[in-house]
């Protein structure tokens, strides 16, 4: 019974070590008594019917089985599903809809060989195994206050035989030659932005200044990429735009940077609809451009109310008024669209008539 | 001895001489753990980091890191001869041409989604119930590393399909590092090797995901475990149970069985969900291009509360001698997670200086014995649940047709409001059931029996607690601390007390913490009441004459109905069983 009450180590509890400054109050106050306190021999313990009836505990021992017998079954039915069923065949499944079939089976099966190993452990735990709580004390993590004195022997005379606290000059050239040898490691981050050609190429500051948009530039749908003409664009309607010359850049450059910040709108709403521009006449007969590119962090934007003018941001809901000179007019994002000034060329296609006249997208430092 | 098991001895033996293993396992496997289900949480986390590993090792060999853009051609009818990048092509190729590749992809997304609840629950836990106290600090702040791992887990996993919804998530967690002051733009053009999206950062997020953050955290879990085991679990109070024991069922055999067959259960489970329930349906999305998105793009759950800071807060940006600072963007998604993360892992140490409490706490803490520690949790899932609500506020403006306008406006004002007043209610409420406790300490249960006694005179039967009751009630006694007393300026001896100032925020702060605690009723007042109660109980007695049922009332498990005769204690039980556990 001894073995009850204490399992492994019947040392009493040691109040009063490693408390080096535990205020008296503290160590003077049992830290608990009463009930709490019972032997554990004492703990009231309701018996399980598997305890005292040999036929549950029989039934118990069948269940168990069972259940890792239908395990293997299940593993077996997994084999036969990956290998006989089509993989591109759907089956509905009520309250889940239409899923693969194949994938629907392999999971059931999977799932429930997986799940009957454990469910057949928790109930051979439960319902056969001993439920008597048994006590362990514990013990204090703290080290003795012998061994306290030896770390701290031990640290001195390591100091003392290494010279630490006496040779000054090398403590200090030691510390500073730490301090810089991590300089290599973060030099070398410089290159995550790797020259091409050799070349670093144009600056942070002049890349996010800049678009593919130059005067003249035609502007083309979105996907289908042809010429856009004045009467194309629908009074209300809103048209994805991009230039002209997109594809060539992308095949060059062999990313869509480009994309990312040419990407336009253009929408037309009568010209005593609009209110203001951001410069005088940047409209073609109602009209207007503006970047596709969300000045709060970047998400395209392409949600307009044609009757109010608003074009709201499907990300974080930043609203701006493109009969207003794309201003904004709630939500978190803190600058106006930018407006691409345009008009028609020769043939009569919308074509941009200067740059973008400030940086497209999110907000960065040295944007001023 | 079967011929199992003496292959099995001799090779202990031969592994022992090697390691001296036997001396671990002889201590081991008597091991006392706690029983608690509350104490699962953890183990769904572990659990579901083990499913996330294996399944991502099989995610692996299919899996290609590139943005080179390809033609795809693959059996999805839909995309056929869409151009689109290596990455997205082969997850489409793990959905719908491998077989189980898409069970695999859905399982290891819904496990990844469960280890981050369920690490989240854990975490509160063991916040409400004190088990991050002394001598477990440092077990919390690896926690609280985990989850945030966790989260770095979950966003750059959800990135590498590089379908639509994932590429616009890498266009805001750009578009936010482009708004750290000084450092931003150059920081976004060396983590995405210039312009956004350009060809590299799917191949250097792969390596993140699956390589140093899992790494981080499987060390961290390690260590997170070997703590837990070196200090023993803590225990909820209850019979036989104190600070200085571990009341519960030793590893071998009784965890094994239930904790390595938990593991099966929650694998098991995850691919019932996985096969069942579609999650990430990428090709519904299609390819990534920096020009589109579509609407209603939600985050994964555990992003949405950073997605809502940043969707609700006010549009405020200043120039300042030329240079640009995007307080609308740095403050919700860097100020504020970098403030809720370190003082989530600075918290043991905060409560710790004010309380004063250099005890070491084995013994859990009921919320309600910690009133204020309770508040502060309740205000901060306040906090996070209005952010989350902000996070999908454009799907509640439609679901429920309000303006989002309005939604904006009432969060903006509510996250600053409403986690007070969750504060105060909480901490009130733990304050009145403290009392109600204290009642029931002193006076026992009301039965609502009316009893006249033989004079004449009505009284109703209280009842005595159950011993089980007695022991989780009054475990308010050692949870129960006074503040701390008031610092003096000029100590007895008339030196100077330096550190005035600090000593008195502290001692206001400790009566801030504790000073509207119910005081509980001493171990002499409880015996006496219970014995009051117990006296009630017996002028009863004559009403039980003439019961014929052999069916009496022990008192424990909050009073069950006992058969006579059946064992009744732990001693009796083993008794029964032959003494042999």
């Amino acid at each position: 019974m001894s073995d009850l009450t204490t399992r492994g180590g019947a040392s009493a509890p040691d109040h009063g070590h490693g408390h080096g400054d535990v205020p008296a109050d503290d160590l003077a106050r049992p830290l608990y008594e009463g009930p709490g306190a019972l032997p554990a021999a004492d703990i009231p313990h309701r018996p399980r019917r598997s305890d005292f009836d040999p036929k549950a505990a029989r039934r118990a021992e069948r269940q168990v089985s069972a259940l890792f017998l239908l395990s293997m079954l299940m593993v077996v039915l997994f084999v036969v599903a990956y290998v006989a069923i089509d993989p591109y065949a759907d089956v509905y499944i009520p309250m889940f809809g239409v899923v693969g079939f194949q994938t629907f089976a392999l999971g059931l099966t999977f799932g429930l060989g997986v799940f009957c190993i454990g469910a057949g452990a928790i109930q051979w735990a439960k319902k056969l195994m001993p439920d008597v709580e048994v006590v362990q004390e514990r013990h204090s993590l703290a080290s003795t206050s012998h061994e306290d004195v030896e770390a701290a022997e031990q640290y001195e005379r390591g100091k003392e035989e290494s010279g630490f606290a006496q040779y000054k000059i090398i403590r200090r050239t030691l510390i500073a030659a730490l301090a810089l040898f991590p300089i290599p490691l973060v030099v070398m981050l410089r290159d995550l932005w790797s020259p091409k050609n050799g070349s670093f190429g144009p600056s942070p500051v002049e890349l996010l200044s800049t678009t593919a948009w130059v005067e003249d530039m035609p502007i083309v749908t979105d996907g289908t990429y042809v010429k856009i003409r004045p009467e194309d664009v629908p009074v209300g309607g809103l048209v994805s735009a991009l230039p002209e010359n997109i594809m060539e850049i992308q095949e060059a450059e062999h990313n869509l940077n480009a994309r990312g910040k040419a990407a336009i709108i253009l929408v037309r709403m009568e010209p005593d609809e609009i209110r203001a521009q951001q410069g005088d006449g940047w409209d073609y007969q109602g009209i207007l451009a503006y970047s596709k590119i969300c000045t709060h962090v970047g998400c395209p934007i392409a949600l307009y109310e044609h009757r109010t003018h608003h074009l709201l941001c499907p990300c974080h809901q930043s609203t701006f008024d493109l009969a207003d000179a794309g201003n904004v007019i709630f939500g978190p994002a803190a600058r106006r669209m930018p407006q691409l000034r345009i008009g028609v060329n020769a043939e009569g296609y919308l074509v941009a008539k200067a740059p973008f006249a400030e940086p497209i997208g999110p907000s960065f430092w040295e944007r001023g | 001895m079967s011929t199992t098991e003496k292959v099995g001895e001799s090779v202990a033996t031969y592994v022992d001489q090697r390691v001296g293993s036997n001396r671990f396992l002889g201590r081991s496997l008597k091991k006392v753990f706690p029983d608690h289900w509350s104490f699962m949480l953890g183990e769904i986390a572990l659990y579901s980091f083990i499913i996330v590993l294996l399944t991502g090792v099989f995610l692996t060999l299919f899996y290609k890191p590139s943005m080179v853009e390809v033609v795809y051609d693959g059996s999805y009818v839909p995309l056929k001869g869409v151009m689109m990048s290596e990455a997205y092509a082969s997850t489409l190729d793990i959905s719908f041409d491998v077989r189980g590749g898409l069970l695999i992809r859905q399982m290891h997304h819904w496990a990844a989604l469960l280890f981050i609840a369920a690490m989240s629950v854990h975490m509160f836990r063991v916040f409400f119930t004190g088990a991050f106290r002394k001598p477990r600090e440092f077990n919390w702040v690896i926690g609280i590393s985990l989850i945030t791992l966790g989260l770095g887990a979950g966003f750059s996993g959800y990135s590498l399909p590089d379908d639509l919804l994932s590429g616009t998530g890498l266009q805001i967690a750009r578009g936010i590092v482009q708004a750290i002051p000084i450092v931003g733009t150059w920081g976004a053009f060396l983590l995405f090797d210039g312009e956004f999206p350009g060809t590299e950062f799917i191949s250097r997020l792969y390596g993140v995901h699956i390589l140093l953050i899992p790494g981080l955290i499987l060390a961290l879990v390690t260590v997170h475990l070997m703590m837990v085991w070196t200090q023993k679990h803590t225990q909820f109070p209850g019979p036989g149970r104190t600070n200085d024991n571990v009341v519960g069922y030793p590893l071998m055999p009784i965890y094994m069985a239930k904790a390595g067959g938990f593991f099966f259960v929650v694998f098991g489970v995850t691919a019932l969900i996985g096969g069942l329930v579609s999650i990430n349906p990428i090709w519904i999305f299609g390819p990534y291009t920096p020009d589109q998105v579509g609407a209603g793009s939600q985050p994964d759950w555990y992003i949405g509360w950073l997605d809502g800071a940043l969707r609700i807060f006010p549009n405020i940006e200043t120039v300042l001698f030329g240079y640009t600072i995007s307080w609308n963007i740095f403050i919700p998604s860097v100020i504020v997670p970098g403030i809720v993360f370190t003082v989530a892992a600075l918290y043991p140490f905060l409560e710790a200086w004010v309380t004063g409490d250099k005890r070491d706490h084995n013994l859990l803490n009921r919320p309600r014995n910690a009133p204020t520690r309770t508040g502060i949790g309740v205000m901060a899932i306040t906090f996070y649940f209005l952010l989350f609500i902000g996070g999908g506020n454009d799907i509640i403006a439609i679901t429920f047709d309000l303006s989002i306008n309005a939604i904006i406006w009432f969060l903006r004002i509510a996250v600053i409001v409403l986690p007070p007043i969750a504060f105060l209610v909480t901490r009130r409420i733990c304050i009145g059931l403290q009392r109600r406790d204290r009642e029931k300490m002193l006076h026992g249960y009301e039965s609502g029996r009316i009893l006249r006694l033989p004079h004449g005179e009505f009284i109703e039967v209280h009842e005595p607690l159950s011993l089980k009751e007695r022991a989780v009630l009054e475990s308010a006694i050692e949870s129960y601390r006074a503040p701390l007393p008031a610092p003096e300026k000029v100590d007895a001896n008339g030196v100077a007390n330096k550190h005035y100032r600090r000593d008195m925020i502290r001692y206001k702060l400790s009566r801030w913490f504790y000073a509207d605690d119910i005081v509980p009723p001493t171990r002499q007042e409880i015996e006496a009441g219970q014995a009051h109660v117990s006296h009630d109980a017996a002028l009863e007695a004559p009403l039980h004459e003439y019961d014929e049922d052999e069916t009496v009332m022990v008192p424990f498990h909050g009073g069950v109905l006992h058969t006579a005769g059946e064992p009744a204690t732990n001693r009796e039980q083993l008794e029964e069983r032959g003494g042999n556990l």
